[in-house]
């Protein structure tokens, strides 16, 4: 595939480009944290960030999204009837996500697209939305990537890799549409050996700089009850005040509800963010709660990850290690510990 | 693939209050696209998700049956918004049905077996379907005895009394009406919990299925009966209930498990279920 070489003072015109066809989604510093935001002004692109406080994945599944708008009004022949809203939905290109939170897309992937039935949202978002990655030099305390099976400088889920140079940005293309924006690149030369094994040598020094904190192998091999069964559940869950930060920041948590609001007699049917960390989650009409305790809704949020997923789609598990949910957890709750209590395979980091 | 958010636009044709404490209401719908009928293709055992513009939308067993034409029905007890809602709707009105959603009783696999259905209360729906369209003169050769059990508190709870009736007096099914107490001089059937009269009755288990539903109490003390019968659990069938949205799989919050319980059930064999995490 196609690897160029553009120098620092040159990409704001490769991505004014790109500006020029495409929507481009780049993080953006809001207070003391980035957010991926839209971006017209390619001089405004910002690479300096470890990673951004929310991750990306409000831009394929929006935190709100309305779905379907209905009239209510008296004598109107369409009442009550819902038609679905339409939506624009153009190219969009993100500068600049990271590895892990690119490969949290590809592990969504399964849930919304089935053979059965296909979330037209998700899928339309993911289909019109190129993926250029930057590889992380310097990771974080929190991040275990390569714990999950990926790592800082992971392509597989992007569709051009950035690595970010002393003189400037080498750029692979991973797929089709990351060889198309290449292809448009006067900006750019092709990368030479030296740009070639000096982006290598960055990669691997990142890699070592990341512990191997877990094996996954025994996720598999124990059965789904007997993990259930565990008494370690009782002093994982001891702390967590069922906040949901950790569901709401995850790239991997999807969940959502469905719910309908009016506006006199105007209405429409959302879609909005959900956790598992509520209690409402799952009550019954009956008033019957299958988890009620708090231990079951934290237990469900480990086991899903790291078993359930693990086991319906013989992949995963469905943490890309991006290390947020460690970050910023007020009770201190480490995913990684946690994994490598269920895993039963490896030292606690903390 | 159509969007399966989007509800088919029904009509209200009927609404029958069922129970004597009017909490169970069965509304029978009609599409208003013929061609929506024509894609609303269902087995018994599978679910729709209600849609009420402005209000939302529940999860509820399809009661008719698909060898009867023109209509759906469901059964609906009234406990939160949307079914409060509902109760309140009038012939005629809009609404909306999603679906058919989940799997279905394993009508393929019990082709040529003995069928035995246990049913209590309000859950008796998708058993209704499942009755009916056994006894459709199309599929009544493919099964062999067809036996019913079904309580309720008392008889004024009991849904479907014509047809209770009607089917009691066929020879190509056995019925076994019971309810947990009455003063009513005119009850001619079982007085007694559904888990004894099961036991008394004992339906053989040989080259039979049992398809239970209903609550979770009832159906804690059925399942050691069906064992002492011979039932063995791959031969045992329940339905399960959750609280849904989404009714396709997505939304994440039904899991058993691995489990879904509304793309991946809401049928499942009691060998599956003792596979999955105890939690429902």
């Amino acid at each position: 595939m196609l690897k160029i070489f553009v120098p620092k003072d040159k990409m704001p015109r490769w991505i004014g480009r790109i500006m020029d066809g495409a929507r481009v989604f780049a993080p953006v510093k809001e207070g003391d944290g980035y957010r991926f935001r839209l971006v017209t002004r390619p001089d405004k692109l910002d690479f300096s960030y470890q990673n951004t406080r929310l991750s990306p994945k409000e831009l394929v599944h929006p935190p709100a999204e309305a779905m379907f708008s209905y009239s209510l009004k008296k004598g109107d022949p369409k009442a009550g009837i819902l038609e679905e809203i339409p939506k624009a939905l153009g190219t969009r290109v993100v500068m600049g996500i990271r590895p892990c939170d690119a490969k949290a897309f590809q592990l969504v992937d399964v849930n919304f697209v089935t053979d059965q039935y296909m979330d037209p949202w998700w899928q339309r978002r993911r289909q019109n939305t190129v993926l250029v990655g930057l590889g992380c030099h310097e990771p974080c305390s929190t991040c275990f990537c390569t714990s999950v099976g990926s790592g800082p400088f992971d392509a597989g889920a992007l569709d051009v890799l950035m690595t970010d140079l002393p003189e400037g940005y080498l750029l692979e293309a991973v797929t089709e549409a990351g060889r198309a924006l290449l292809a448009d690149a006067p900006e750019g030369a092709p990368a030479s050996d030296t740009v070639l094994t000096e982006a290598r040598f960055l990669a691997q020094q990142a890699e070592k700089a990341l512990p191997r904190l877990f094996m996954l192998d025994p996720l598999r091999e124990k059965a789904m009850t007997a993990l259930f069964q565990e008494a370690f559940w009782e002093e994982v869950q001891f702390a967590c005040i069922n906040c949901g930060t950790c569901t709401f920041l995850c790239p991997t948590c999807w969940c959502f509800d469905i719910q309908d609001e009016v506006h006199q007699q105007e209405g429409v049917r959302l879609r909005l963010w959900d956790s598992c960390m509520f209690p409402l989650f799952t009550l019954h009409g009956s008033g019957h709660n299958p988890r009620n305790q708090k231990l079951q809704r934290v237990r469900q949020r480990f086991m899903h990850k790291f078993k359930y997923y693990v086991d319906k789609y013989g992949n995963g598990p469905a943490c890309v290690g991006c290390g947020r949910c460690v970050q910023y957890c007020p009770v201190n709750i480490d995913i990684r510990r946690v994994a490598a209590m269920m895993t039963a395979s490896c030292v606690c980091p903390t | 693939m159509k969007n399966p958010y989007l509800p088919y636009p029904v009509r209200i044709q009927e609404i029958i209050t069922e129970t004597q404490d009017r909490n169970l209401k069965t509304f029978k719908l009609v599409f208003l696209n013929p061609e929506d009928e024509a894609g609303f293709v269902y087995m018994p055992g599978q679910f729709a998700e209600l849609s009420v513009a402005g209000q939302g939308e529940v999860p509820i067993g399809i009661a008719s049956s698909p060898t009867e034409k023109g209509f759906l029905m469901f059964t609906v007890n009234r406990v939160g918004r949307v079914t409060t809602y509902l109760h309140n709707m009038k012939p005629g009105d809009v609404m909306g049905v999603r679906g058919p959603l989940g799997n279905w009783y394993p009508w393929e696999e019990m082709k040529g077996k003995n069928v035995v259905i246990i049913g209590g209360g309000f859950a008796f729906t998708t058993l209704r379907s499942s009755i009916v369209w056994m006894l459709d003169p199309a599929h009544r050769k493919d099964y062999g005895d067809i036996t019913v059990v079904y309580g309720a508190r008392n008889p004024g709870m009991l849904l479907y009394k014509d047809e209770l009736v009607a089917w009691e007096q066929r020879d190509d099914i056995t019925m076994h009406l019971t309810v947990d107490a009455t003063d009513d001089p005119t009850w001619k059937y079982n007085v007694g919990f559904v888990p004894a009269v099961t036991k008394e009755k004992a339906p053989g288990a040989e080259n039979a299925y049992a398809i239970v539903c209903g609550p979770p109490i009832m159906i804690k003390f059925t399942l050691p009966v069906l064992t002492d019968l011979g039932f063995p659990p791959e031969r045992i069938i329940t339905s399960l209930e959750m609280r849904m949205k989404c009714g396709i799989g997505m939304c994440g919050r039904c899991n058993i498990g691995t489990e879904y319980v509304c793309k991946d059930g809401p049928v499942f064999s009691m060998e599956k279920l003792a596979t999955l995490p105890n939690e429902y």
